[in-house]
């Protein structure tokens, strides 16, 4: 153990707001990031849920329409 | 025995090797993490020179020499998906830019925190400092270039360019303290000769060299899961994986 007491870790000799600063810099940025790449995943999933909900209504409405014979761009130049 | 090697191009079975991979990694970062700090800060003695400020050593050359592994790691991959098409290269290319900027600017930070009650400033534009900063707006310029573009296949192809021009910089900074006069001081650990560091400093530096890499490690496959989802949307594994969750 280098130091002799507490108080002598955190004062590193004069240095401690230079010290602690970059310590904590680095940690908030290292865990920081860590924590939202986790996060990506699981809002990832969630946005592909609703992209599969929209194509599945995309691909009845289509289905839909075949079976009523109407084709939309037909009606539209009429 | 090959077909590992070209199970590393589909992205469905990265995605499940990554699954299986994260625990571990994560567990042997956290102890290096460990290791290193209790080393480093209250096991490793002060420079006789620079007092405590020494201890920034242990996160600023990690940082340092990581963001640079990460850029070869980048151009590398982004190379490697440009020439023979292989999506999972792209993938790994495009999730280590993020990382690898975080970690440049971390370094930059810290160096010059240490450097002003050490050296007494914060920054000088001498060839191993400016030169970083060039790595540093390379790891943005691939990021906004790759963003740029609405087919991504292109914006694939366009970064892993940038990437490739780029990697020039990495030994100009390598070999920037040697070839120009610089306040940055030059290399300590030589693959040759005897450190000329502290033996219980040298401890620490390397633990936390490979803690950040690790780390680097774990984040990247993170990353790399999250990015496979998205571009594999439309294969059924993806949507079976999504539903389930």
């Amino acid at each position: 153990m280098y130091f002799n007491s507490f108080e002598e870790f955190i004062h590193m000799g004069g240095h401690g707001f230079y010290v602690w600063l970059c310590y904590a810099l680095v940690s908030f940025a290292l865990v920081g990031y860590f924590l939202y790449s986790k996060s990506l995943t699981n809002a990832s999933k969630k946005e592909l849920l609703n992209f599969y909900r929209r194509m599945d209504a995309r691909k009845t409405n289509a289905s839909e329409l075949d079976a009523a014979n109407i084709n939309p761009t037909e009606t539209v130049e009429k | 025995m090959w077909t590992w090697f070209f199970q590393l191009a589909s992205p469905k079975w990265v995605y499940q090797f990554a699954d299986k991979l994260l625990p571990w990694f994560k567990a042997v970062t956290a102890i290096l993490f460990a290791i290193g700090l209790v080393y480093g800060l209250l096991i490793s003695p002060m420079d006789y020179q620079q007092g405590n400020t020494v201890r920034i050593m242990y996160v600023h050359v990690p940082a340092a020499y990581l963001s640079m592994f990460v850029y070869v790691l980048m151009a590398i991959s982004g190379g490697i998906g440009f020439i023979w098409r292989i999506k999972m290269a792209h993938i790994v290319s495009v999730s280590c830019a993020p990382i690898g900027a975080i970690v440049t600017m971390l370094a930059l930070f810290t160096g010059g925190i240490w450097g002003l009650p050490t050296w007494g400033t914060f920054w000088q534009w001498d060839a191993r400092m400016t030169s970083y900063l060039i790595l540093f707006f390379l790891y943005l310029g691939f990021m906004a270039l790759h963003s740029a573009f609405d087919d991504r296949k292109t914006a694939d192809r366009a970064s892993a360019i940038l990437a490739l021009v780029g990697l020039v910089n990495i030994p100009i900074i390598h070999f920037s303290v040697e070839w120009w006069n610089s306040l940055h001081q030059g290399a300590t650990i030589s693959k040759f000769e005897k450190p000329s560091i502290d033996i219980d400093m040298l401890k620490a530096l390397l633990t936390m060299i490979v803690a950040f890499q690790f780390y680097f490690f774990t984040v990247l496959l993170q990353r790399v899961k999250a990015e496979i989802l998205q571009r594999e949307k439309l294969s059924n594994w993806v949507r079976k994986l999504a539903i389930e969750s």
